[in-house]
């Protein structure tokens, strides 16, 4: 179990220092967990287990977009932890439960209990359909059309720095909708 | 958008780099300072004995006391814009201004009194301190909660309740250079009022706007 701290650790560190490949490996890597855990909180809220979905979405976005509030020098997994309880305490609040979620939810997952399907999540593509036109044509062409950063630009006659300004927008946004909505 | 297509586009906007929440609070701390000050100068204003009053330790203590107010604040604040951090172990700062008061409260009673208690504890200005302190840091609390909503706080209400006793804090080191009141007995209870008010608003507008 340290092992794989460790190793998301030093993940996480060579992804904030711009390594795209590294920081891909980690969400691969910290998924099955995030996803193992939000069926173990929905179970225990008397929810069905289909929804963890949209839960381990929206703390992938979470931990995206509040990457910087981790300090480079403390292990990766508390913080990641603290997120994905917040944001699965959000979501089971939603749905009307309320339930006390363990922290322990997390970290006791074992590797050999996790399902490694990929699955897909009705709520971000809803909310995905109520962006603005250009930000969700970037980031369609990225995520559905596997289109690299300098394809999109390419596709859709823009600079590549715009096509960087709407991807980050678009997600932000999409965010912001997952949470109020 | 199945998760690893959403993993994906995470990774492709790994280049993207926020700026730390402390130098967002701080910006956002710089751009309400004005409002706040536009508010003293249109208002209020330096009491015009403040050369003499300075000789006073009793005016230069209520500095100290909103200062060790506005500063730990700010401190814990941005701590607490961390997702796995608690309030446990950094709370005792916040003992730091109740301390001090404790302190300058109990060498006024040994003093001979300038003045009875009553007068002391009422002053002149009460009722201008809880408007104008909380009036004061209002923009002060804009600011740090557009800054800290960069952060990631765990307790959003407890998040904003921070930003209220620091933009508090700040807004009564500059109310404390106008007032003539300078017993610690008029501070320990105007001024806390006055904070616990900006506090309270801190929290109910933390609880929606820090969330993350």
């Amino acid at each position: 179990m340290r092992g794989r701290e460790d190793e998301w650790t030093d993940l996480m560190r060579s992804a904030m220092a711009g390594d795209d490949a590294a920081y891909h490996r980690l969400l691969k890597a910290v998924t099955p967990v995030l996803r193992a855990a939000a069926r173990r909180g929905l179970a225990r809220a008397g929810q069905p287990p289909d929804q963890a979905e949209d839960i381990v979405q929206e703390i992938l976005l979470a931990v995206h977009l509040k990457r910087h509030t981790w300090d480079s020098e403390a292990p990766f997994a508390p913080w990641l932890f603290a997120i994905a309880r917040n944001k699965l305490i959000d979501a089971l609040r939603r749905r009307g439960r309320r339930v006390f979620v363990n922290i322990d939810d997390f970290a006791e997952t074992l590797p050999g209990e996790t399902p490694q399907e990929t699955a897909s999540a009705g709520e971000v593509t809803a909310q995905l359909n109520t962006l603005p036109q250009r930000q969700r044509d970037v980031l369609q062409s990225i995520a559905v059309d596997s289109a690299s950063i300098k394809d999109t630009a390419t596709k859709f006659a823009m600079s590549e720095g715009a096509v960087r300004v709407a991807l980050h927008r678009g997600l932000a946004a999409l965010t912001a909708k997952l949470r109020d909505h | 958008m199945d998760t690893d297509q959403l993993i994906r586009t995470l990774a492709a906007d790994n280049a993207h780099r926020a700026p730390r929440v402390g130098a967002l609070l701080t910006t956002g701390l710089l751009v309400a300072a004005p409002f706040s000050i536009l508010i003293f100068a249109t208002f209020l204003g330096v009491r015009p004995d403040v050369m003499t009053a300075m000789h006073n330790p009793f005016f230069d203590t209520k500095f100290a006391v909103t200062l060790s107010l506005a500063i730990p604040a700010i401190i814990i604040s941005l701590h607490l814009s961390r997702p796995e951090a608690l309030m446990r172990g950094w709370g005792w700062l916040l003992l730091l201004p109740v301390g001090l008061l404790a302190v300058a409260i109990g060498s006024e009673a040994m003093m001979a009194p300038a003045m009875p208690m009553t007068m002391r504890l009422v002053g002149k200005n009460s009722r201008w301190c809880m408007l104008a302190i909380p009036a004061m840091s209002l923009p002060l609390l804009a600011g740090a909660l557009f800054g800290l909503r960069h952060g990631a706080p765990s307790r959003p209400a407890q998040a904003g309740a921070l930003a209220g006793l620091l933009s508090a804090g700040l807004a009564a080191t500059l109310y404390a250079s106008h007032c003539t009141d300078d017993s610690p007995l008029f501070v320990a209870t105007w001024y806390t009022i006055a904070t616990a008010i900006v506090t309270a608003i801190g929290a109910a507008v933390g609880s929606r706007v820090l969330k993350y």
